[in-house]
């Protein structure tokens, strides 16, 4: 499946429905055995050709931030709160969807000639953001769009630049499709490709899939923060897209399993894969979960650097994506 | 010898996620003293000393783990840039001299903030590179550096050292472990990694033990310096008797159990409420089906400064609370 079409479709963290679904279908014909656990994780576990004395776990998260309506206005403009960690700055004036009928929007707030000098220097906080969809009042936005719907941003995949991808979804859709990617793979190491829900809110998809695995080892591909823009200082970019993919020694979640670390930095190094280290330790994603699994396993992140990321027009290079399939890949060829 | 072996635990290397040296140094200690040991995938060193037929699993915890600075990038003039490997304050680790595992030193300092609020983003650490390539051929991103060791005597009772949280516990563990004999419960001691990131190790170690009972051994904050006054903790009264803190509610039986143990061996002991922190306790309770849990702490001044203090008297009193306790009816 491609990038363009695992982005394209919508699956907030909670509502991941027709992403699992795409993601078990293409998943079927490549491993031994597919299922959807309880938390609605596509769990896909693929036989090795060896002994079965190693298992290799690799996961990606198939779940997005996003929005739920909560309320209406008198007036018809939809109220609503953030589903995972979502800057409402970068929410005005966005385009949306809105619930199963995708319903389309717009995230308005008062124009620039409405606003006093104070307005102007104040941020928008999510009480003070609308959606409108063009209702005449509230039953009839209700009607619409109750509470509970999920909202999307309404965006594109679009390749540009020099070799540059924009698209909402990018964390962690990428993670989805290299996971497919190393299932079309033969190893003599059993494999379990792991597309889990609800990391946006918390890890809570993975904290199940961990539980139920018996991989004693798990890669987490994900997508992080790149912070090579503006005046930010160079000790303080974390990543850079184009540099490769990135390995963290740790992050706000876990501490990569030294070893492990350094083997996967080794391989990139033998096979000369393009890759960097995480420069800092800020963020936290499912190896957090994964490492503390019944009795612990030994983790490691490798991450696309994501500009803008959470956003509805994050920035990647399709090149660290490769990066990313190739150092994994190498992983599961050599265990 | 509980002052040898604390000594031993103290100089040892072992920030959290690399607490390897401070397991070596535990092994080499209750070598052929135990009926069993294990590192697992955590890097959690568990040792087991077998009770009698009827007696319970209890589980200690005591962690090894220290927090840190972790290397994040390096600038071209050779300085490295850092961030705190669990809790860390800005003020207590201005200036101050820090040593990475290869034996590299350095010292921590706060660059001006311009106006800004100073944070931890503006700490550089010094270890005398002429530019990055020297400082590369030192150390390397993800490294970790502590505060040096450091062990002096204060007055008659009381040590200071850097590395106090939880090598003081670490200490008390491996003397509790050298010392009893035939126990009436089986004693199951888990010198533990990465509590300052979160109780990690200790909550796969749950896991895998599976105990009846569980307590965690570490330090607790103090209330007897000027403008000082919570919680209702001193040096040199006895260990302190967990009731609560952030991360748990001591469970009674094993609350109440430490307090008839300090009884019985007659020995000074304090209550403890703590409105803040949290031990490897909470994730013992927490595990499987959820387990009776507390803390036995020994008290300790300037917790996470390179200067944490505790007093021997303490460590005393805690080491004849345990040696009531494993033998305890449960």
């Amino acid at each position: 499946m491609d990038l363009k079409t695992l982005c394209e479709m919508n699956g907030a963290s909670g509502d991941e429905r027709e992403v699992r679904k795409a993601l078990l279908e293409a998943a079927k014909p490549l491993c031994s055995h597919v299922k959807i656990d309880r938390m609605g994780n596509v769990i896909a576990y693929k036989k090795g050709k060896g002994n079965g004395k190693r298992h290799v776990l690799f996961s990606a998260h198939m779940d997005e931030i996003g929005f739920i309506i909560i309320n209406a206005t008198e007036d018809g403009l939809l109220q609503f709160k953030p589903i995972g960690g979502v800057d409402p700055r970068v929410a005005v004036s966005k385009y949306v969807v809105v619930g199963e009928k995708k319903v389309k929007g717009v995230i308005g707030a008062l124009a620039i000639h409405l606003q006093s000098a104070d307005d102007r220097k104040r941020v928008l906080g999510y009480d003070n953001l609308f959606i409108d969809i063009g209702a005449k009042d509230k039953d009839e936005a209700l009607r619409e769009c109750p509470p509970g719907s999920f909202v999307y941003y309404d965006n594109d995949y679009q390749e540009f630049g020099m070799g540059s991808v924009v698209a909402k979804a990018l964390d962690d859709r990428i993670g989805c499709y290299n996971l497919l990617r190393i299932l079309e793979g033969e190893y003599e190491a059993d494999i379990t490709c792991a597309f889990v829900v609800q990391e946006e809110v918390g890890l809570r998809g993975a904290t199940g899939a961990a539980f139920a695995s018996d991989a004693d080892t798990v890669i987490v591909l994900e997508g992080t923060t790149a912070g090579d823009m503006g005046d930010v200082d160079p000790v303080r970019r974390v990543c850079e897209p184009g540099l490769g993919v990135c390995v963290s020694f740790m992050d706000n979640a876990s501490i990569a399993n030294r070893e492990l670390y350094k083997e996967l930095m080794d391989l990139a190094q033998e096979k000369g894969i393009a890759h960097q280290v995480k420069r800092g330790a800020t963020g936290g994603n499912d190896a957090g979960a994964y490492q503390r699994g019944k009795e612990g396993k030994r983790t490691c992140v490798l991450s696309v650097p994501c500009r803008y990321i959470h956003g509805p027009s994050s920035v990647v290079k399709l090149s660290d994506i490769e990066a990313q399939y190739e150092l994994a890949k190498a992983y599961a060829e050599q265990a | 010898m509980l002052f040898d072996t604390l000594k031993t635990m103290l100089a040892a290397f072992g920030p959290t996620g690399q607490e390897g040296k401070v397991a070596e140094e535990v092994k080499a200690l209750l070598q052929d003293k135990v009926d069993g040991m294990k590192m697992d995938v955590m890097g959690n060193l568990i040792v087991e000393k077998k009770g009698r037929e009827n007696g319970k699993t209890i589980m200690f915890s005591a962690h090894m783990d220290h927090i840190g600075l972790v290397v994040t990038d390096i600038e071209e003039t050779g300085y490295l840039r850092v961030t705190n490997v669990g809790g860390i304050s800005l003020e207590m680790t201005k200036t101050r001299h820090v040593v990475f595992g290869n034996g590299v030193e350095g010292v921590v300092v706060c660059q001006p903030t311009k106006g800004e609020t100073a944070g931890l983003q503006h700490l550089f650490v010094d270890i005398g590179a002429e530019d990055k390539a020297d400082a590369l051929s030192k150390v390397n991103l993800g490294d970790v550096c502590v505060y040096a060791p450091d062990c002096f005597r204060l007055g008659e009772h009381r040590v200071a050292s850097p590395a106090m949280d939880d090598r003081c516990a670490c200490a008390l563990l491996a003397e509790l472990l050298m010392q009893i004999e035939n126990p009436v419960n089986t004693v199951v001691g888990v010198f533990s990694t990465q509590e300052e990131v979160g109780l990690r190790g200790a909550n796969t170690a749950a896991y895998q033990v599976a105990p009846d009972l569980g307590v965690a051994l570490d330090v607790t904050a103090w209330g007897d310096t000027p403008e000082t006054k919570l919680p209702a903790v001193k040096l040199g009264a006895g260990a302190a008797i967990k009731f609560m803190d952030r991360s748990h509610i001591a469970t009674p039986v094993v609350r109440d159990g430490l307090i008839a143990a300090a009884e019985k061996a007659n020995v000074p002991y304090q209550r403890e409420v703590l409105p803040f922190g949290g031990t490897d306790g909470a994730a013992i309770q927490h595990s499987r089906g959820g387990v009776p849990a507390g803390t036995l702490s020994i008290p300790c001044r300037y917790v996470h400064s390179a200067c944490e203090v505790i007093d021997m008297r303490d460590m005393e009193s805690a080491l004849a609370i345990l040696k009531e306790f494993v033998n305890a009816k449960f």
